[in-house]
């Protein structure tokens, strides 16, 4: 099989891509998704707030992804569902298994990488204990009560305070179950602002602040855990054990980006984001390999994410049209309080703006972002208040891309 | 009636129903979790030792240094994942140095093959990670590793097969003395008739000696945790990693499983019960001592922390006899370390001596000493692949995506021998729910599949049986 473009998940990312691929003039593209339905993890988020800043209306998760199949199948793009891409080579060759379909190869000109991210597991806390059922990332839990509308549990201790986190606490407070405590390890909350008020303070739920859980106790299902304030280090202070019974545990502390198949290509990818690098095109190290959405770097909202999509769509349909471009790449690199900046990279060859994203280690207050070159100053910008829960953007018109000269670090200070 | 009823799903136990079946004999045995491998053959270092450790005459010298030139046979017929990836023991200092001498000189009195002293320039170009302190180390090219509830579900698995019963779910709390036996009375009230009675009970042993009237089999606990690093450090080191025992202790092991994890621990607790849980500071005394073998040790891969128990006898030695007070009852007890490498030739040994003084062993005819993998259909070519998915589309659907498991193969492990009935069987078999994302996306697919094919309401699906149930109702 031969296709000019091939997007790999059909979560918003990759349906936002395979749309404006095919409105700048590619028609021949697949989506490869291994779900039985379009939409990714959208479908269990059947909270709303989605869609504020790409509809200007605050739509579902289901409702936001239903907008984008609609778009996807009026263009009568070929979509491959229940089908799991097993390999990517280097030359743009995917390796991909369904039941209806059998194992088969697709060559293609373009790839678009749209896989989506997972959540961290309990593992990779080394969170002492016991290892019993009623345990669950919250991603998970959402899965069991919103899809298969069954209780994973009654009694609920939340371990991080992620997006994720927040809204289960109130979606299994609505369900009957007693959400006794969110701890975050953390002073500040990963998650939204609007979502800590919603589904917290809206429900009396406790938020514990540099608080961890420091065990988990229960043989076969879980009984309890506890949980200890952190010091600086992030270390349990003895004598501040708090105890909860409960019968769950859910754990919402953070996402990874899903880029098995992306390193098995060989794709340069960044320590900091977990993502490809790329340039603004969202072009990855292998030319015509593209990628976007949470498998590039986690979003808070997935108006972000079809935006992101957006460019990387149109540039796939450019590549396939055009061929390989002429690069003169300039690096970007996160300096003081920043933890990431993306893209990583910037062609000064290509015209227009580019909007730089990027997240702060910590919350500053009447702070300045500049972007500096060498000693040169290319920008700066005055910000009342950052926090590492939002993701924060700048744009770089054409005129300061022409000032960088060999790379651009950006720094956020007092 | 059988003629001979193993207690205890275990490596050990595992081995022995696996041997008897190569023989006429009617057996059986009974489990008391709600599958096979719980006890100490599921957590453990997976090491095939070469067999320098344990003291010359010892039991454990003899069965080791004959385990670890079975184990690759066993492996093999069972298509269970082993690897000869050589071990080596890592010297600090001088004194270390000369602890090697004696350890290479105890190995050559038990007859481990190939022992040699490296120097640490030829040690750094085997392990480029070891810290930079190291001097030289003992390297033992016939030490392995093996995936331990992989040997021990194969070989029951291949017992049941070639006509071995297995009961789970049957804790011998009691026996009754018949004319030519015993009856089994399990907690739940079931029974079981043997002839002989084999006792593979782990860390129970004791208890159910206790329970034929034999007290003298005496069992004592040691804990020993470990951190599993995901597979995306494969290559960190290749060969198991010894630190050299001292009179400061014995160190940790840093080493790769046959997945292609890496294995940090184990450390070693004394314990009173059979409690798994992993402790704070068991897990910081890990890294603490991983990081005096190896330097940057890929610890921000750890996907998850385990547990397990070590039976040791007040023997210091195994018990493999049977009871000087019980005629009839064969003790196979305190296999503690080298226990998994031993396994195989304490069966051997377990069959061929001890139960052919009660029986005639005659040739069953049908044994095949063959199991399929339960993990099997990514290992065929892509001809196989797509004539089996069109026959059974179920192996088109990719469940398990961090290890690439099939509905297919979910569905065949619930069915075959010995079956999978909770969702920690089914990862035990077939690593789904294993990988890096620790079940978070196939778990709730995989509970469906069970619930399903076993004919149950979700909220009857265990994760690893008794009351460990993942759902507890339905949403308003
Ligand atoms: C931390 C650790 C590290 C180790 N590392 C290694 C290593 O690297 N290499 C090596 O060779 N060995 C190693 N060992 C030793 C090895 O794991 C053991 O020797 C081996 O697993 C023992 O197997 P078993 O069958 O005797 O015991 P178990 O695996 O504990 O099996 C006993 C079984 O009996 C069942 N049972 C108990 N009571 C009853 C009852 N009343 N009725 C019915 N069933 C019952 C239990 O549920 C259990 O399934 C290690 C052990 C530990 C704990």
């Amino acid at each position: 099989m031969k296709h000019d473009i091939v997007i790999i998940g059909a979560g918003p990312a990759g349906l936002a891509a395979a749309c404006q691929a095919y409105d700048s003039g590619v028609k021949d593209i697949v989506i490869l998704e291994r779900e039985p339905h379009l939409g990714g993890i959208l479908n269990q988020c059947i909270h709303n707030g989605f869609g504020l800043k790409r509809f200007g209306q605050s739509l579902t998760g289901p409702e936001y992804a239903q907008r984008y199949i609609d778009m996807v199948l009026e263009r009568g793009i070929k979509v491959y569902t229940e089908t799991t891409v097993l390999s990517l080579t280097d030359n743009k060759v995917i390796t991909a298994i369904s039941p209806t379909e059998g194992l088969f190869y697709i060559e293609a000109k373009a790839v678009i990488l749209a896989m989506g991210c997972r959540e961290r597991s309990r593992g990779a806390l080394n969170i002492p204990g016991t290892r019993p059922a009623g345990v669950y990332s919250a991603g998970t839990a959402q899965k069991y009560v919103n899809i298969f509308g069954r209780m994973p549990g009654k009694e609920v201790v939340i371990l991080g305070s992620g997006d994720i986190g927040l809204i289960m606490a109130r979606r299994m407070t609505v369900e009957g179950a007693r959400v006794h405590a969110v701890a975050e390890i953390m002073p500040h909350s990963s998650g939204l602002k609007r979502n800590i008020v919603q589904c917290l303070d809206d429900f009396d739920i406790p938020l514990y602040l540099n608080h961890t859980i420091t065990k988990i106790e229960g043989k076969d299902r879980v009984e309890g855990v506890v949980i200890s304030q952190v010091d600086q280090n992030k270390k349990p202070i003895l004598g501040t054990e708090k105890h909860f019974k409960c019968d769950t545990v859910l754990f919402s502390v953070g996402l990874i980006p899903e880029n098995e198949l992306t390193k098995k290509a060989g794709v340069t990818l960044d320590r900091a984001t977990r993502g490809a690098v790329v340039d603004q095109t969202r072009e990855t190290s292998i030319s015509g390999v593209f990628a976007c959405g949470n498998v590039l770097q986690v979003h808070d909202l997935v108006d972000y994410v079809s935006e992101e999509s957006a460019i990387a769509g149109r540039f796939a349909a450019e590549y396939v049209l055009n061929g390989k471009r002429d690069k003169q790449t300039v690096k970007l690199s996160a300096g003081e309080n920043v933890s990431y900046v993306l893209p990583q990279q910037i062609d000064k060859g290509l015209d227009g703006n580019v909007k730089l994203f990027f997240r702060v280690t910590k919350t500053l207050n009447n702070c300045t972002i500049r972007g500096l070159s060498g000693e040169k100053e290319v920008f700066a910008i005055k910000k009342r208040v950052v926090v590492p829960g939002e993701m924060e953007t700048v744009i770089l018109p054409k005129e300061k891309i022409e000032l960088i000269d060999g790379g651009l670090t950006v720094t956020i200070c007092d | 009636m059988f003629d001979v009823v193993v207690i205890g799903g275990g490596v050990v136990g595992a081995c022995i129903l696996r041997t008897l079946t190569r023989y006429d004999l009617k057996v059986c045995l009974v489990e008391k979790q709600a599958d096979v491998s719980m006890g100490a053959s599921r957590a453990n270092s997976g090491v095939v030792h070469a067999g320098y450790d344990a003291m010359p005459g010892t039991l454990k010298a003899k069965f080791n240094v004959e385990g670890n030139r079975l184990m690759p046979v066993w492996a093999k017929e069972l298509n269970v994942k082993y690897k000869n990836n050589g071990s080596l023991v890592v010297a600090f200092c001088d004194e270390d140095l000369e602890t090697l001498h004696d350890l290479k000189a105890r190995g050559e009195k038990n007859g481990v093959p190939g022992l040699e002293i490296i120097s640490k320039e030829r040690l750094f170009e085997l392990e480029p990670n070891i810290c930079k302190t190291a001097v030289g180390a003992l390297y033992a090219p016939t030490g392995g590793i093996v995936c331990p509830y992989g040997l021990t579900v194969a070989a029951i698995g291949n017992a049941m097969d070639n006509g071995a019963g297995l009961l789970t779910n049957f804790e011998v709390a009691s026996v009754d003395r018949t004319a030519d036996g015993f009856t089994l009375i399990s907690t739940n009230g079931q029974t079981v008739q043997a002839r002989l009675v084999i006792n593979a009970a782990g860390y129970n042993a004791g208890r159910v000696a206790s329970a034929f009237g034999d007290d003298t089999v005496k069992i004592g606990g040691r804990k020993g945790e470990y951190i599993l690093l995901d597979r995306e450090s494969e290559g960190f080191v290749t060969r198991t990693l010894f630190c050299t025992p001292s009179k400061k202790g014995k160190g940790v092991l840093v080493l790769p499983t046959v997945d292609g994890n890496i294995l940090l621990g184990p450390t070693a607790t004394e314990v009173s019960d059979e409690d798994t849980t992993t402790t704070k500071d068991g897990l910081e005394e890990i890294i603490t001592k991983a990081k005096t073998v190896c330097d940057n040790i890929p610890l921000y891969n750890a996907i998850t922390s385990f547990s397990g128990i070590r039976a040791y006898s007040d023997r210091h030695d195994f018990i493999i006899e049977e009871s000087a007070f019980i005629k009839g009852l064969i003790n196979v007890a305190g296999i503690e370390s080298p226990g998994l490498t031993s396994a195989p030739a304490i069966a051997e040994y377990v069959v061929n001596q001890l139960i052919a003084r009660h029986f005639e062993l005659k040739e069953n005819k049908n044994y095949s000493p063959y199991r399929e993998k339960d993990s099997f259909f990514m290992g065929l070519c892509d001809e196989d692949k797509n004539t089996l998915i069109k026959k059974n589309p179920q192996f088109g659907r990719i469940v398990c995506r961090c290890e690439q498991i099939t509905e297919g193969e979910i569905v065949r492990a619930i069915h075959q021998n010995p079956p999978a009935t909770t969702v920690d069987g089914v990862k035990r078999r077939l690593r789904a729910g294993m990988g890096r994302c620790q079940g978070g996306f196939c778990q709730p697919y995989i509970t469906q599949i069970l619930a399903r094919e076993l004919n149950k309401d979700l909220t009857e699906i265990e994760k690893s049986g008794l009351k460990s149930n993942l759902i507890v109702g339905d949403t308003k």
